[in-house]
């Protein structure tokens, strides 16, 4: 019963953690299935996660700060178009120059407004979004199996963590069901395709990274204003990037960057849970060691294996119409 | 019962300090195919851009069916029932025909009714112009011909009346020109206009029953095919009289300089695309290959400059093994042996073109007597060098100063070749010579190495322009999945019995 209920504990904090995750390679999805890099999934959640927080603390409402940080994320996304599919500039240099700001922009406003280099206040019960009980969770507690998936598994969780998870079938559907997602995948493979069939190549990418920045806000405020209740200085840590690299052994395709999310959680989840536990026969394993476990899948995940991960063919140039 | 379905008024377009059209008048009647020839960068494929609504003209009218429309976008075109088959075609490569096809004409946000609606009239119109393509399969899996008919079917699923198509022909093989020209005349009998742009007399001559000439940016001319012919046709499009054919001696065959035993090659993904490649090469001889792009031309070529490893089988020069898999000579050292080398994509293998002129004329020579002493180059004697070679070669404009970029195609040609003759090879290995070459250029490449073999050289072309071959070589081989499929002799053969063996059918 023990041992059930630790399976039960780890696929439960691999659900939270993979969430940021989630949102992160879904906004991915549609820049990149675009044509245009996003590397900057990293600031923008890194800014999600300050604005969110900030405005939930002035406005006393976590809604109004998500919605603050979807439009803080939206921002961020039309500079990067701005910069890299109006202007025709080097995508990749665009993304460094978001993900340098928002630490140094963060960290300053932060410093300004509340006296705290890199912190905002501790919200309270009403300033964030607490856990979500599902219906009967308690009384279906004690029956076997059922009773520990329902209640200890998918009941409890925020509400960012249940709408990534819906996020997925509905990205997969709109890429690939709908005449958008149609129109999304050629724009990224072949512009000139798309052109010559009388679509706006730049709305498209315009579109793309206007709903890329809807995406990665959840994941910023499911950060600040769900499972913490403040905004830290560099409070993203590396998921942004996480996230990226999760989507491209996904193959940009919906479905295997969710699992390629879900891992990552899980190895996460696992050496959370394994710290100073003493195993049999081997004793208790040294931290340092445990807490390599997400990097070195990582590495052989790269190595072995993914495969070869083809990209969108057009990514990261910029569409010239004329000579 | 003629009446125009397009007419262009006073057109003009400038890309920068370049004008690409000049006050362009231009009337095609309905139901007609109307041919428009012209050399590389006359301003053909630029006019076609401007009908198809991707570039906007500086000023000028368009009417379709007398009247006056406004082409912001292709959308526009496309409603007005212009459609256009690009040179390189505008299709995403791992997306099915269907999708292809369909890509901004969805007709419904989410697929559905509409989707089950255009597979049926998609099948409808492949019936209708024998088309014979399968919606389902994607476009990566399709060879160049089937490529083009998809595209031919995108343009009739959105409502084309007018069909403009780019260079069709410059990637097919004899066989699948016949196929295309035969769905061409059937569209024509269904009514539909059909504006052909290319830069072959032949073609033209086929085909069209009217002709307008382009030349440097202006329309020189308008006539009816019937009324001229295909030397008067070359002389509007140049400006001055052209030789068609080429005179050419007799050959006077001496002994083999070059030759390959048993040769296979890998690609750079490790596939086999050279099988078992016997050739002999004799001097004063231009042994012509032929065949469709892709069939192992380029990694033959590149195994025999050096450029890339031979994974068996031995090359010979001057009767000395000069490669084999253990042993090999890198480019340089066969240049010093007296083997020079054209590469098929001058851009990316022949030239720097981010460099000056005469930086390129002197690269592989630049480490030599006089251009550099003790590793310093020599700039007086370079420049001096360039302008003469680039006068000798009718290199235009003749400024050694002048970034590469900057020059035509058939230019940057003449550089690579000036370079390369310029030492007197005793073999010369040449890869698409005239790709990209205006008409005036090509005679004058053509000659040069006609000069080349008559002073003895022993001389490889390889070429996907089968009239290329027809016209230099002495000898002809064909290649075909890597594997050299045939062998004539230039005198009695036809480019019918070639264009079967570049399509594998014998």
């Amino acid at each position: 019963m023990e041992f059930l209920y630790d399976i039960a504990s780890l696929i439960n904090s691999t659900l939270r953690i993979s969430t940021p995750l989630v949102f992160a390679a879904m906004a991915g999805i549609f820049a990149e299935r675009s044509g245009v890099i996003d590397f900057s999934l990293e600031g923008k959640m890194l800014m999600a996660a300050f604005v969110a927080a900030v405005g939930s603390y002035f406005l006393g409402n976590p809604w109004l700060g998500l919605l603050l940080a979807i439009i803080a994320c939206v921002s961020l996304s039309m500079l990067h178009g701005f910069a890299s599919v109006t202007y025709k500039g080097d995508q990749v240099v665009s993304c460094v120059a978001i993900n340098i700001l928002i630490i140094g922009l963060t960290t300053a406003l932060a410093a300004a407004w509340f006296g705290q280099a890199g912190l905002t206040p501790t919200l309270n019960e009403d300033q964030r979004f607490l856990e979500v009980n599902l219906p009967f969770a308690e009384s279906l507690r004690d029956i076997p199996i059922v009773g520990t998936i329902y209640s200890d598994i998918l009941s409890g969780h925020y509400i960012f963590v249940y709408l990534a998870y819906l996020s997925v079938p509905l990205v997969f559907w709109v890429v690939f069901k709908t005449s958008f997602g149609l129109r999304l995948r050629a724009v990224g493979e072949n512009p000139s395709a798309v052109d010559t069939a009388g679509i706006n190549v730049f709305a498209m990418r315009y579109k793309a990274l206007a709903i890329n920045g809807v995406l990665i806000a959840f994941a910023g405020a499911h950060l600040s204003t769900a499972v913490n209740a403040n905004f830290f200085r560099e409070m993203s840590a590396g998921r942004g990037y996480l996230a990226l690299a999760a989507m491209i052994f996904g193959k940009w395709h919906p479905k295997t960057a969710l699992v390629a999310c879900l891992l990552f959680g899980f190895t996460d989840a696992l050496q959370i849970r394994l710290q100073g536990v003493e195993l049999p026969a081997i004793g208790e394993i040294p931290v340092q060691l445990i807490q390599a476990i997400p990097y070195v899948l990582t590495v052989v995940l790269l190595a072995g294996f993914v495969g070869k991960a083809i990209a969108p063919n057009a990514i990261g140039q910029p569409y010239i119409k004329e000579r | 019962m003629v009446s125009p379905i397009l007419e262009l008024t006073n057109i003009n377009k400038s890309f920068g300090h370049v004008h690409a059209n000049k006050n362009i008048n231009l009337t095609i009647n309905k139901g007609t195919i109307h041919g428009i020839i012209g050399e590389n960068g006359a301003g053909k494929s630029t006019l076609m851009s401007i009908v198809f609504g991707l570039y906007q003209a500086n000023s000028g009218t368009i009417k379709v069916n007398g009247k006056e429309i406004n082409l912001r976008s292709p959308k526009d075109s496309i409603i007005n029932g212009i459609g256009m088959v690009h040179q390189h075609f505008m299709l995403v490569e791992n997306f099915t025909v269907l999708e292809n096809i369909i890509l901004g004409f969805e007709g419904e946000l989410v697929f559905g009714k509409n989707l089950e609606k255009a597979k049926k009239d998609l099948k409808d119109l492949c019936d209708t112009y024998k088309l014979n393509i399968d919606l389902n399969s994607t476009i990566s899996d399709l060879s160049v011909g089937f490529r083009q008919r998809v595209e031919i079917l995108k343009s009739l699923y959105r409502g084309a009346e007018i069909l403009i198509l780019d260079e069709p022909t410059g990637v097919l093989t004899p066989q699948e020109v016949d196929e295309l020209f035969k769905i061409l005349r059937s569209l024509k009998e269904e009514g539909k206009t059909i504006v052909l742009i290319t830069h072959k007399l032949i073609e033209i001559m086929d085909l069209t029953s009217e002709v307008s000439v382009m030349r440097q940016g202006e329309m020189v001319g308008h006539t009816k095919t019937e009324n001229t012919n295909k030397e008067q046709l070359a002389e509007m499009m140049v400006g001055r009289s052209v030789l068609l054919r080429l005179d050419k001696s007799e050959v006077k065959a001496g002994e083999v300089l070059f030759s390959v035993k048993n040769l296979t090659v890998k690609d750079d993904l490790d596939v086999t695309r050279v099988k078992n490649v016997d050739l002999e090469i004799r001097s004063g001889e231009i042994l012509g290959l032929a065949g469709v792009t892709g069939n192992g031309q380029t990694e033959l070529l590149e195994a025999l400059s050096g450029i890339r490893k031979v994974e068996s089988g031995e090359i010979y020069l001057e009767g000395k093994k000069v490669s084999d898999n253990q042993n090999f000579l890198d480019p340089r050292e066969l240049k010093d042996k007296g083997l020079a080398h054209v590469p098929e994509d001058r851009q990316r293998m022949g030239l720097v073109t981010d460099f000056k002129a005469y930086e390129n004329l002197i690269f592989g020579y630049h480490d030599q007597q006089p251009f550099s002493k003790s590793s310093v180059l020599n700039h007086r004697d370079i420049i001096s060098h360039s302008k003469k070679i680039m006068e000798e070669y009718d290199v235009r404009p003749q400024s050694p100063n002048l970034i590469t970029s900057n020059f035509s195609g058939g230019n940057q040609q003449k550089i690579i070749l000036s370079r390369e003759l310029n030492e007197n090879p005793k073999v010369l290995l040449v890869g698409q010579p005239t790709r990209g070459v205006d008409i005036g250029a090509i005679e004058f490449i053509h000659q040069r190495l006609i000069d080349m073999r008559d002073r003895g050289a022993a001389i490889l072309l390889v070429s996907v322009e089968l009239d290329e071959v027809l016209s230099l070589s002495d000898r002809i081989v064909v290649m075909f999945d890597g594997k050299i499929v045939g062998e004539k002799d230039n005198k009695n053969v036809t480019d019918r019995e070639l264009g079967l063996l570049m399509a594998g059918v014998v």
